[in-house]
């Protein structure tokens, strides 16, 4: 499916484009690639979804996004990827994933990550959501961060062993 | 403070990053300013830390697995314990939030089995148990962040 240049190139770029007059250009220099084939190929990657988006990635926190809350529901099975559609739409919504519920000691089973400008701020939006999409019967938690310990930019491709079988992982 | 370009290249080009000879020139146009100005106005972005980097996103668990673990721990060993998680590599980012489970961290790895391999030492070095939630779905699209500078 991809090959060993592709597989450099998306090394190559997951740390960043160059902020110069020809990022791609100097990009495919460094990999033996020229610069329309450095642009075909990441088009394909996101033709095909291995790349979900291609632009600025911004640092939230340092822009006043201070307040960051994991909210977690406990939604009936039948009703969970409906709600968690419904729930991705909401602007200020970032992730929502299904995970498997714990038992009675974490019986939840939504999970979805609410950053704001203030505690206030993302405590109304979740109300907003429960409000809107009729969640209120359903058990919750929120879990508002207190203090980061570690938080770097998804490395996907790292020189640990026989990187290829990730993708199919 | 952020200048009208800084807030508009921060805001619009989160997606759809032009895939052109000279993307920055190309933006410029639309923005009715010189390449110049963009790459300066990126660049200060990036040094002041307000951009991680101009770059792709991947979706989650189509390369590489990740996981989501919590723990409980003592406050007073909270410190400590993050520390010896933060040394594996695979941890991609580790959190203190208010909860009986205070301790939340994402590890990204090859595979599955790598990551439970990796998950049962940090359970031995630590002497606390992990609670293992992979994921089962994902119903986020992720279109970038949306930024509201009215407050």
């Amino acid at each position: 499916m991809i090959d060993q240049q592709d597989l450099q190139l998306l090394k190559t770029i997951q740390h960043g484009l160059p902020i110069t007059s020809r990022p791609y250009a100097e990009i495919g220099k460094q990999i033996g690639l020229n610069e329309t084939e450095v642009i075909e190929r990441i088009a394909l990657f996101m033709q095909t979804g291995l790349i979900k988006r291609l632009g600025v990635i911004v640092k939230h926190q340092r822009l006043g996004y201070t307040a960051n809350a994991m909210v977690v529901f406990d939604i009936p099975d039948h009703r969970v990827s409906e709600v968690g559609e419904s729930i991705s739409k909401a602007r200020f919504v970032n992730l929502c994933y299904q995970r498997p519920r714990q038992g009675k000691q974490w019986p939840y089973n939504l999970y979805c990550m609410i950053h704001g400008k203030s505690r206030e701020k993302v405590c109304q939006q979740l109300q907003q959501l429960i409000k809107s999409r009729d969640l209120d019967p359903y058990d919750r938690e929120i879990l508002f961060s207190k203090q980061c310990f570690k938080q770097r930019g998804a490395l996907y491709f790292t020189p640990s062993p026989s990187p290829l079988s990730v993708a199919n992982g | 403070m952020l200048s009208q370009l800084q807030k508009k290249l921060l805001n619009d080009f989160q997606q759809d990053f032009p895939l052109s000879p000279a993307p920055y020139a190309d933006i410029a146009k639309t923005l009715g300013v010189s390449e110049q100005e963009v790459l300066s106005a990126l660049q200060e972005l990036k040094q002041l830390d307000f951009i991680s980097r101009i770059g792709p996103v991947f979706p989650p668990n189509s390369l590489g697995n990740s996981m989501l673990v919590a723990m409980s721990v003592p406050e007073e060993q909270l410190q400590t314990v993050a520390e010896i998680i933060n040394q594996f590599q695979e941890v991609n980012h580790n959190y203190h939030r208010e909860n009986r489970f205070n301790l939340w961290f994402v590890l990204i790895g090859n595979n599955q089995n790598h990551l439970h391999a990796v998950i049962s030492e940090i359970e031995s070095e630590t002497g606390f148990p992990a609670m293992r939630l992979p994921m089962i779905a994902n119903y986020f699209i992720n279109l970038g962040f949306e930024l509201d500078w009215n407050d």
